[in-house]
């Protein structure tokens, strides 16, 4: 049935809008993933559906088939989506493949400035290639890895002390990844009001990009890098430095000593269970949830505390997440669907999008006075979003995450071979993939 | 043992065999009672730890499975009415609109439905076919039937995805209906070709010499004879295209995807939602329940291709 | 071809039936009943196979649809056989096989010995062992994983009150020795039904007189089950074995929501890494190869156990 609304809507347009070139109401379609942020925006685009006439539809794709789902759907050339909130990797395919429409003059034609943005998010979420003025999406929402955990534990005076007298420092928010795992580690195991606790859950899912998107906060700070900043693909030395093993050695020692038993398998929404059954002291996730925990009945308040992926030996950065949007060209309501854009775009709606529980990447938003203290956790998010670092968006993304997947998860979890010998195997992996794209 | 049929078994034998399958029994039972069990709890119910066997029963979860919502803007929430809104509005959320689960059960219906009927016809008149006529390498016919089940579907997928891709079948209603129906022949073919073979030649040579054309013959004579037999057939249709998930998976997404694949991806704000999960899996899994305890004479038929009758 | 033996059957139908006909011929009528169903076999099953071996002689892939295809000849049938990634597959695959099969054949046979009993309520009973069967496995395997979780799953509890083990001591689908476990235990608490099923058919096929025989020649109730009651079984439970056999060598929906193939690549089945190929890292040429590869062996190991199964019956 909404077919074929969508089929009557979009032959309408065509037949109208080609004869007037008028502001006709239009059916537009924004694919996203399937989570929290999503159903906020439903809400907040009933405003845009009252200013402009425009119907709106949402094709939402759960995370784990989302990657999947809408790069078939680009790859097919499919009418589905009108807008999309594609992932930050996306950008490189969207921008080559020519799915997605180059914004350029449009920003130029309605006075929209990247310059307004979060840098890091129009690095992240807008340009392709890296680096160069060209923009192919307009940033959505803002998001990066960070940690949740459990302040009510951390102010137990008895617990305080043990910890001091045993690591010699307060039992407090953690600067370097270091000190995060010795709390982990004295918490695991520990009976804390009759029940077992474990020190921290951590991403480990093999399916999508779960436990890449976690490993990856301790590879940057111990020096990982995915090239050599020099010479674009030039990976050996990089990707398997002494520093990026370290790295990979460190989650792994984290993942062995300090997890709830049982997380080999687990993303987002399982270490939110982790951390909201009160299993876990510490939660490795994406920002998006920290509303949630805020407002849980069982550990939100101030029994939950937020804060930025600590430093390593080699710097400290924060998994990038978050998404842009952008037209999709094979869509027949651009010009609706770049209207969204424009209305999205706006300051309002902006601070509007924060207050409901989205992130925006609107630096005049952020920066607003009192913006730091509009919610317990918005100046871990601003903290984080200054570190930030995303995974290749490269066009061949999908098999360059396999890879990663692939290596991480038979060394982290399931404990074969070593460090050295997974990360040189990544080498090899991403060489081939880059080879077979022309660009080695 | 049947041995004991001569003398009969002991009434004590009785009792051991009675006790040790009914305990295999309710042990296998476990599982589907915590999944309905859990679809009552609410989402801190649920996740429990350690797991909650006693509970206050509560119907968040099917709310949860059927809308979705956001959390509570301040300063626009307006007086919860009806007693699902309730249910939302006191976990500190709101209703957006309705969720897809009501859309992909629909759809494994239409699609379920739709491939049934399509097999069971083609099945019958192909079947009739084989049974009426004498068909030469019956073995090596079957076994070619048997085969076309053998491949792996991810295997079957690839070409079949290029194929509908390029037809514009992909993420449609009726390129799912062909598929099933094109899965479901040969078990249909078979499964009917063995119920046909069971209804005397004889009923339809006596409506010959009464002056029926043959095709009369084959639907006023055999059709109604054949009746349980399609209606069990088609049951195991539905019951394959109900619960199939490889090729729902990989070949639709938005416009046709039926439950199986949409159910596990249930998530809800904030973490898993597995009183919803839980919901979704009891409303998808009670009509196949219902099935099987219709179908229960004709079960060992199905599931062996009709290789095995009794 | 199907066709050719209809025509076949057609004109061996006995003339005396054909001459009465009126209205559309035998032959018409066999051809018109048949058709629809060969065709749509044909279309959705041989034409795809076809396309499936002539792909794999290429590099194509199907996300770029626009770059030039390769020939590549046997290529993609070296690089299968030769990489150890898929050789581990086969292994975790065997290993999956091997023991579902056995557990299943085991359990589903007393279990049917002891239904045959025929105790009061045995049908109510075999009803409900019959149920877990006939779900969907996608849906029953993604809640598993529920199941099994330790601190929050009603799995580890369960095995701690019958143990005395610690439950959160181990986790079925996170330890690397227990993951295989894990997946085979799922699916024989789905399949042993159906071995069950079928062998309650076989013991109920032994015709009486047999043990009335037996027990006249005084042989042991011990000999009568190793001299009967398993030799007349046995077609029935190699029935069962090459179904299940089959399934299990395609195996998909449950372990991929049970564990994904994971830890690292511990369960991940042949079926799951051609997903993988085919629908992720869409080396379509290559996956199609591993398609055929997997085609021809299932074929091949089921058509030798077909022969097998029919000597065993004809003794």
């Amino acid at each position: 049935m909404k077919k074929t609304a969508l089929l009557a809507g979009a032959a309408f347009a065509a037949a109208t809008g080609l004869a007037t070139g008028e502001a006709r109401a239009a059916n537009l379609t924004l694919c996203w993933a399937a989570w929290d942020p999503a159903n906020a925006l439903v809400e907040l685009s009933k405003d845009f559906e009252a200013q402009s006439g425009h119907t709106m539809n949402f094709e939402f794709v759960p995370w784990p088939n989302f990657a999947d789902r809408m790069l078939n759907e680009l790859n097919s050339r499919g009418k589905l989506c009108d807008l999309m909130i594609g992932d930050s990797q996306w950008i490189g395919l969207g921008a080559e493949a020519g799915h997605y429409v180059k914004m350029n003059d449009f920003f130029d034609a309605n006075g929209i400035d990247m310059a307004d943005f979060i840098p890091a998010t129009v690095t992240g979420y807008a340009e392709w290639p890296k680096g160069t003025p060209n923009y192919w999406a307009l940033p959505a929402y803002a998001d990066v890895v960070g940690w949740t955990y459990r302040r009510d534990w951390f102010e137990r005076p008895e617990l305080q002390a043990e910890y001091k007298q045993r690591y010699g420092r307060d039992l407090r928010v953690p600067e370097t990844l270091a000190e995060l795992k010795d709390i982990a580690e004295f918490f695991q195991g520990r009976e804390i009001d009759g029940t077992t606790v474990y020190g921290a859950a951590i991403y480990t899912e093999r399916g999508s990009e779960g436990i890449t998107m976690g490993v990856t906060n301790a590879l940057y700070n111990h020096g990982f890098l995915y090239e050599n900043p020099e010479k674009p693909y030039d990976m050996p030395g990089f990707v398997n430095s002494p520093g990026a093993v370290e790295g990979l050695e460190f989650y792994k020692a984290l993942y062995d000593c300090c997890t709830p038993p049982g997380s080999s398998d687990w993303y987002m929404s399982e270490t939110i269970d982790a951390f909201k059954s009160g299993q876990a002291a510490l939660q490795m996730n994406f920002a998006f949830i920290w509303p949630g925990v805020n407002a849980d009945p069982n550990v939100g308040g101030d029994r939950s505390g937020y804060f930025p992926n600590p430093a390593g030996p080699a710097g400290q950065f924060a998994q990038l997440g978050g998404q842009g949007i952008s037209v999709v060209s094979y869509s027949d309501n651009q010009e609706a669907a770049l209207e969204y854009i424009k209305w999205f775009a706006q300051p309002e709606v902006q601070q509007r999008w924060w207050d409901m529980g989205g992130a925006p990447a609107l630096q005049a938003v952020v920066d607003a006075p009192g913006f730091a203290e509009s919610q317990p956790y918005a100046q871990a998010f601003l903290d984080s979003m200054a570190i930030v670092k995303d995974f290749w968006a490269e066009p061949t993304y999908a098999e360059l995450l396999l890879a990663m997947q692939n290596r991480v998860h038979r060394y982290v979890i399931a404990g074969e071979g070593t460090a050295q010998e997974a990360l040189d195997a990544l080498v090899e992996d991403w060489t081939e993939t880059f080879e077979d794209d022309g660009k080695l | 043992m049947s041995a004991a049929s001569v003398t009969g078994p002991s009434a004590r034998l009785k009792w051991i065999a009675g006790v040790l399958v009914a305990v295999y029994a309710l042990i296998t039972l476990m599982p589907l009672l915590w999944i309905m069990a859990t679809g009552f709890k609410t989402s801190s119910d649920a996740i429990a730890y350690p797991p909650k066997v006693l509970f206050e029963p509560s119907l968040e979860g099917y709310v949860n499975l059927f809308t979705t919502q956001t959390r509570q803007v301040s300063g626009e929430v307006s007086a919860p009415g009806t007693w699902y809104e309730r249910i939302v509005h006191d976990k500190g959320m709101m209703i957006t609109g309705p969720s897809r689960y009501g859309e992909r059960f629909l759809n494994s219906v239409i699609i379920g439905f739709g491939s049934t009927f399509l097999s069971v016809v083609l099945g019958t008149l192909a079947a009739y076919a084989f049974s009426r006529y004498r068909v030469p390498l019956k073995d090596d016919l079957m076994f070619f039937i048997l085969s076309t089940r053998m491949m792996p579907p991810i295997a079957v997928a690839i070409p079949i995805f290029l194929m509908f891709r390029s037809l514009g079948l992909s993420d449609t209603h009726a390129g799912m209906i062909l598929l099933y129906t094109a899965v479901n022949l040969s078990l249909a073919v078979w499964l009917l070709k063995g119920f046909i073979d069971e209804i005397p030649r004889e009923y339809e040579e006596a409506a010959l010499i009464d002056g029926y054309t043959r095709f009369q013959a084959f639907r006023k004579v055999v059709l109604p004879q054949a009746a349980t037999g399609i209606a069990s057939t088609a049951i195991f249709c539905l019951i394959f295209a109900w619960n199939e998930y490889a090729f729902a998976v990989l070949l639709t997404s938005g416009t046709a995807q039926t439950a199986p694949p949409f159910i596990p991806t249930i998530i809800g704000v904030g973490g898993r939602d597995w009183p919803a999960v839980a919901a979704g899996a009891t409303i998808f899994l009670l009509p196949v329940m219902v099935f099987t305890i219709l179908l229960r004479k004709h079960l060992l038929r199905g599931i062996t291709f009709g290789a095995v009758r009794k | 071809m199907p066709g050719t033996a209809m025509d076949r059957a057609a004109s061996a139908t006995p003339p005396g039936i054909a001459r009465r006909v009126r209205g559309l011929s035998d032959r018409a009528i066999a051809w018109l009943f048949v058709a629809p169903t060969i065709f749509l076999l044909l279309a959705i099953n041989i034409f795809p196979l076809i396309w499936t071996i002539r792909l794999s002689f290429t590099n194509y892939r199907a996300n770029r649809p626009n770059a030039d295809v390769e020939w590549v000849g046997l290529r993609n049938y070296e690089r299968i056989l030769s990489d150890p990634e898929i050789w581990q597959t086969m292994q975790a695959t065997a290993h999956f096989l091997f023991w579902t099969l056995f557990f299943q054949v085991l359990i589903g046979f007393a279990l049917a010995w002891l239904i045959n009993a025929k105790f009061r309520g045995s049908n109510f009973w075999t009803t409900v062992i019959v149920l877990p069967m006939m779900l969907s496995p996608a849906v029953v395997g993604n809640f598993w994983t529920f199941l099994y979780q330790p601190q929050i799953g009603l799995f580890n509890y369960v095995v701690a009150f019958v143990s005395g083990a610690d439950p959160t001591g181990f986790s079925m689908i996170g330890d690397v020795p227990l993951a295989p476990w894990a997946i085979v235990i799922v699916d024989t608490w789905m399949w042993t039904p159906f071995v069950m099923l079928i062998c309650l058919a076989g013991l109920r096929s032994i015709p009486d007189s047999i043990y009335e025989a037996a027990e006249c020649d005084r042989a042991s109730k011990w000999r009568q089950f190793w001299t009967i009651t398993v030799p007349m079984v046995l077609p029935f439970l190699m029935l069962a074995v090459l179904f299940r056999g089959i399934e299990n060598f395609k195996m998909f929906d449950l372990v991929v929501q049970l564990t994904g193939g994971g830890p690292g690549s511990t369960t991940e089945l042949t079926s799951i890494n051609l997903k993988r190929e085919a629908f992720e890292k869409w080396r379509t040429g290559y996956a199609s190869a591993y398609a055929v590869i997997l085609f021809v062996t299932v074929f091949g190991l089921a058509s030798i156990y077909v022969k097998a199964l029919n000597k065993v019956k004809e003794r």
